[in-house]
């Protein structure tokens, strides 16, 4: 039998190309290209009164300076809204070179194209912009009092107003027999990719052909929207995404104002342009996220039961809208995490702020909806002098209640209905895997020996795999070499290997015979793209598919030739034999060879299918009524809503008495997205979620000025943790199938970072003895907390010692 | 992230680099292992029309080891000295302090006294300079000079080396018999500039301390040695008197020092983080001076 390739933890296919620098990123390509480089503004709000680049224009080495004057058409429109939504009643995008007016600090305002990088950014110097500056509206808080505006024509700041609401929540709050408050605050981070953006165009003018490459997430999208900008037939546009150095998120918005202008300029100058961005430029004119205030009313019962759950958000948009409103949608969706919340009420507003714009980072929305959720129940253990996990165990929706509707929309306007997850049994692994019962006993030790240590706990839901589709495209050769295609892109996630592992096993090939492209719109012009942690779910799905019309194909054209029905056979190591009796069998290349058939030889194989072979039947065409020439197969899949995966953390802190410094002892994941293609990769994704989410949690922060500088634009003062700040990560897994896809597979990308702020929080209060409110959370900021503690501003938990925090109903513990 | 242009200069000799330094003047600046410089360029925060690139000049890649001082040529990477048994052994401090210079990939180019030229109090290796009572040997256009470091040190990343002046080597005085040093800082991220730091060297005689000093890393302006004699003198480490000492010494580093706050940190936390380093490093270095004795 086939070695079974679904479900092993084999290693990636990619990274011996990848780890010894055989990728080939945008900025490895096109070396002959014009660069293009960028006046952005210094001003957070501005008018543009003058711009002058008369001292730049005899830079040697200058091809063209531009400025949004010099854009025709379409090209000088604004940007395209991408995801409208009825409730984004003030959606507003910028221009792909500011027109008038700036709005946040590294907005473009002129396009110089040079010979190379260095000129190009010796001209930007050498242009004189004047400007008129506007009052500057930074923070939520400031957005929120409306007083100063960002837009003009934008009331109160406010892009989004929106409320669902399920169950009559005020009769719930009013009835319930306690009721508790949250002000809650998370602040900005950002993907920040290893390669940042970059694009590089060349513009055929003999075929009136445009070939672009894009750092993107989505070729198909960027494709698209460049051809309805450029004006173009969108079968003379291609677009390409290399090998991606990381997404996160960031390059799924498209296009950015540099994939319209390049391929403009590369098509007005006749040669290939490139611009590839750098770090500063990426700090400050890409896109963040996180950024919310939030306001948690909570109405439960003695035990702890919800009853009514009401949130406020207020979400931080920045500047533009260009990717809606998806973030605070699904902040307000997915807050909702395992729990039934009896009642539940969300409104939030999504807020203009003089800064760069906010779009869907890792997690994208999520990690603040579980923050507000988890420093709610831990509140309410606290409230109710409960074990925390047991408070969340009485809530959890049960493994009996799925399927389970929420009653909302989801982000793809669906109804956000949980598939399948058993959060019992993940939290009874997670429990024994931390030693959550031993907790007490371990902390009285570390007390003695004048430690402060916190255990913190954080459980959430994802949906992933969002629609509406993915493809695959199948494809064999007459030497049995398996070429797969799918059209959405990669950025390091271990697609070459995982899609090869599902054809493996659908098909019946070895590994090693099988070929993945992605993200190539000359292979696959219909795909969505890299985002909701949808690669495996979409297009492994469809890929699945895809592979499987093609077994079958391969089945009916062995069995004709081999005479027997395709039933007796089989597939193995890409040989279809008879099944018992093996010897009777043809390899997949010699069916491919049969499949298309030929008039012309052009090797030894080929001649077998040729038209003088004489192994046709005369009466018959050569390709039959209801086949195509080819061994291909290709599928799509598209399924009616998203899966949901979930997961659970805990973390063990230690914080210095004196200093404040918080150091994590222990980080422990357990982690379900159903049947997993391969475990290895799922434990990397974790891994990768897990460090971006200590990030957030204990280092990365966007310090903006009251201005709208933003003070650390650079890798010395954004702080994101290297591998000595990553603790060491105990995962493991619970694999509760979807019954949703072919496959039974939830998506994982996302996952690891999700609750990592809310699991920090929880453990350092648990530490402290105070609430964390706030986060991210560095020693300086604990250490004015605990000042402020001692003074009688913040006040304590109501547990009277931090060792009695073990319920006596903790034996009510669900079992797996 | 591209610098402005420049011409590159890459002299063979001291002489050579002089003399083109001279030429230059203010529109000069020496290349040495560039981990503070290129950035700079890269940013545009500076655009020096020349750069003088020193790594092909000979005879400044040596560390010597005299009786009174570890001397250290200006094309010694960090990760050199700190793995010179020879310097250890002289000078446990430097290894100690090194250590805490951000990560091996940059200090395996960065030079000490390259760092000791850019002059950034959150440096560690100014420090240790003020710390040994160190010195700057320097080459001009009309010969050489000694520059002690508290006339070298004047400002933030300013010293009294001219332009047309070349840093060729520094001198970290070694410590009497009967010392102990010890090096420790806080920093947000591992390898980042501290948040604070602090070294001591605590010399132990007949038992009780003779001499004790500290400097400081990111909480004083300029490098700047306190003397801890007053809180410490007489004192035999390890008695209850000591763990007053300790104390009052602890007190005069907070009275002493003048941090400034930043995105990071507070200038009271600052004050509060030197303070306690202090008290965890003076036992450190007592040790060490005991087992030295």
């Amino acid at each position: 039998m086939t070695t079974q390739m679904f479900g092993a933890p084999i290693r990636r296919k990619e990274d011996p190309r990848l780890l010894t620098g055989g990728g080939r990123y945008l900025d490895d390509l096109g070396h002959d290209a014009l660069a293009a480089a960028f006046v952005r503004s210094p001003h957070a709000h501005a008018r543009i009164v003058d711009i002058d680049a008369s001292d730049a224009v005899d830079v040697e080495g200058v091809v063209g300076i531009y400025v949004h004057e010099d854009l025709p058409g379409r090209v000088g429109e604004p940007l395209p809204l991408l995801i409208p939504h009825p409730t984004l009643t003030h959606g507003r995008t910028g221009y792909a070179l500011a027109k008038d007016e700036v709005n946040h600090v590294g907005e473009p305002i002129v396009m110089v194209v040079a010979s190379d990088r260095y000129v190009a950014e010796d001209a930007c110097q050498r242009i004189r912009v004047t400007y008129e500056q506007l009052p500057v509206v930074v923070g939520i808080e400031a957005a929120r009092a409306g007083e100063l505006l960002v837009h003009d024509d934008v009331p109160d700041n406010v892009a989004a107003h929106m409320l669902q609401e399920v169950g009559d929540v005020e009769a719930a709050m009013a009835a319930a027999p306690r009721t508790l408050t949250l002000d809650l605050d998370i602040e900005r981070s950002a993907c920040m990719p290893m390669e940042g953006k970059g694009v590089y165009a060349r513009w055929d003018r003999d075929r009136g052909e445009l070939r672009m490459y894009s750092s993107t997430q989505t070729s198909t999208g960027v494709r698209a929207a460049v051809a309805a900008k450029l004006d173009l037939p969108l079968a003379k546009v291609e677009c390409i995404a290399p090998d991606v150095g990381g997404g996160f998120g960031v390059k799924i918005v498209h296009p950015w104002p540099e994939e319209v202008l390049v391929p403009w300029a590369a098509i007005r100058l006749g040669r290939p342009v490139k611009w590839a961005e750098d770090r500063r430029e990426h700090f400050i004119s890409a896109a963040h996220e996180r950024g919310q205030l939030q306001q948690v009313t909570v109405g439960f019962d003695d035990e702890g039961h919800l009853l009514a759950l009401d949130v406020k958000l207020w979400h931080d948009n920045g500047a533009y809208t260009p990717y809606g409103i998806i973030v605070p949608i699904i902040t307000s969706t997915q807050l909702l995490g395992p729990y039934k919340p009896g009642t539940y009420r969300c409104e939030f507003w999504s807020l203009y702020t003089n800064t760069v714009l906010v779009t869907p980072y890792r997690g994208a929305g999520r990690p603040q909806g579980c923050f507000a959720m988890e420093r709610t129940m831990d509140a309410i253990a606290d409230e109710l002098g409960l074990d925390r996990a047991e408070v969340r165990s009485r809530n959890f929706i049960l493994p009996t209640e799925m399927p389970w509707d929420h009653g909302l929309l989801f982000q793809d306007g669906r109804p956000l209905k949980y598939d399948s997850g058993d959060f019992p049994a993940s939290l009874a692994k997670l429990k024994s895997l931390v030693g959550w019962d031993d907790f007490a006993d371990y902390r009285r030790q570390a007390e003695a020996e004048g430690r402060k240590v916190g255990l913190g706990i954080g459980c959430y839901v994802e949906g992933t795999g969002v629609g509406p589709y993915e493809g695959g495209h199948i494809q064999i050769e007459t030497s049995g070499r398996v070429n797969v295609s799918t059209g959405l892109t990669s950025q390091g996630q271990g697609h070459e290997t995982v899609f090869a592992q599902i054809v493996a096993q659908e098909l019946g090939v070895r590994m090693e015979d099988v070929f993945v492209t992605t993200g190539d719109t000359r292979k696959m012009a219909y795909a969505v793209g890299t985002f909701a942690s949808r690669a495996a779910v979409m297009s492994g799905s469809a890929i699945a598919l895809a592979a499987r019309n093609v077994r079958a194909k391969a089945l009916r054209i062995a069995a004709d030739a081999l005479e027997v029905s395709p039933d007796d056979l089989e597939i193995v190591e890409g040989t279809v034999r008879v099944k018992g009796a093996p010897a009777t069998s043809m390899s997949l290349g010699t069916v491919s060879v049969l499949s298309n058939p030929l008039r012309y030889a052009f090797d030894e194989a080929a001649q077998a299918a040729t038209q003088f072979a004489g192994t046709f039947d005369p009466d018959k065409p050569p390709v039959a009524d209801d086949e195509e020439p080819g061994l291909e197969g290709k599928d799509f899949y598209s399924p009616t809503q998203a899966t949901f995966a979930n997961g659970m953390h805990a973390a063990i802190v230690e914080t210095d008495p004196v200093t404040a410094e918080i150091k994590i002892l222990r980080y422990c994941v357990i982690h379900d997205c159903g049947t997993m293609i391969n475990p290895m990769i799922v434990e990397g994704q974790v891994h990768g979620g897990v460090a971006q989410g200590v990030g957030g949690a204990l280092y990365e922060r966007m310090a903006y000025d009251e201005s709208g500088q933003l003070l650390n634009a650079s890798f010395m003062d954004f702080l994101m943790p290297y591998a000595s700040e990553v603790p060491t990560i105990e995962a493991d897994h619970l694999e509760t199938p979807s019954p949703l896809n072919p496959l039974g597979i939830k998506g994982a990308g996302e996952a690891g970072c999700i609750p990592v702020s809310a699991v920090i929080a929880s453990a350092i209060e648990d530490a402290e003895g105070f609430p964390i409110t706030r986060m991210p959370i560095s020693p300086y900021d604990l250490w004015e907390l605990r000042r402020r503690h001692a003074d009688g501003e913040i006040p304590s938990l109501h547990r009277t010692s931090s060792t009695t925090r073990t319920s006596g109903t903790s034996s009510k513990e669900p079992t797996a | 992230m591209k610098p402005a242009p420049f011409e590159h200069h890459a002299p063979l000799t001291v002489e050579q680099a002089v003399s083109v330094l001279s030429e230059v003047g203010h529109e000069g600046k020496v290349l040495a292992g560039g981990q503070s410089l290129i950035p700079i360029l890269n940013m545009r925060l500076a655009s020096p029309a020349h750069l003088v690139d020193i790594n092909r000049v000979a005879g400044l890649d040596s560390v010597e080891v005299t009786p009174e001082a570890v001397r250290v040529g200006a094309l010694v990477r960090h990760a050199g000295l700190e793995r010179s048994e020879e310097a250890f052994a002289a000078l446990p401090l430097l290894r100690q302090a090194l250590v805490n210079v951000a990560h091996p990939a940059i200090r395996n180019r960065g030079t000490t006294v390259g760092s000791i030229a850019h002059a950034d109090a959150a440096g560690e290796m100014p420090a240790i300079l003020a710390l040994t009572d160190g010195v700057v040997e320097v080459a001009g256009p009309s010969g050489s000079r000694e520059i002690e470091w508290p006339d070298f040190f004047l400002g933030a990343l300013e010293t009294s080396l001219a332009a047309e002046e070349l840093a060729v080597a520094v001198r970290f005085g070694r410590f009497p018999v009967g010392t102990g040093t010890a090096f420790t800082e806080a920093a947000r991220r591992h390898g980042d500039y501290a948040m604070a730091g602090v070294g001591v060297a605590v010399t132990v005689t007949d038992g009780v301390v003779s001499a004790a000093r500290a400097s400081f890393v990111s909480v004083t302006d300029v490098p700047s040695v306190l003397d801890l004699g007053p809180a410490l003198g007489g004192v035999e480490p390890g008695t209850a008197a000591w763990d007053e000492a300790v104390e009052d010494a602890a007190e005069a580093v907070r009275e002493h020092v003048d941090p400034e706050g930043d995105i990071h940190a507070s200038a009271d936390y600052r004050r509060m983080l030197v303070t306690e380093l202090t008290r965890r490093v003076l036992p450190q270095a007592a040790d060490r001076a005991g087992a030295t004795a």
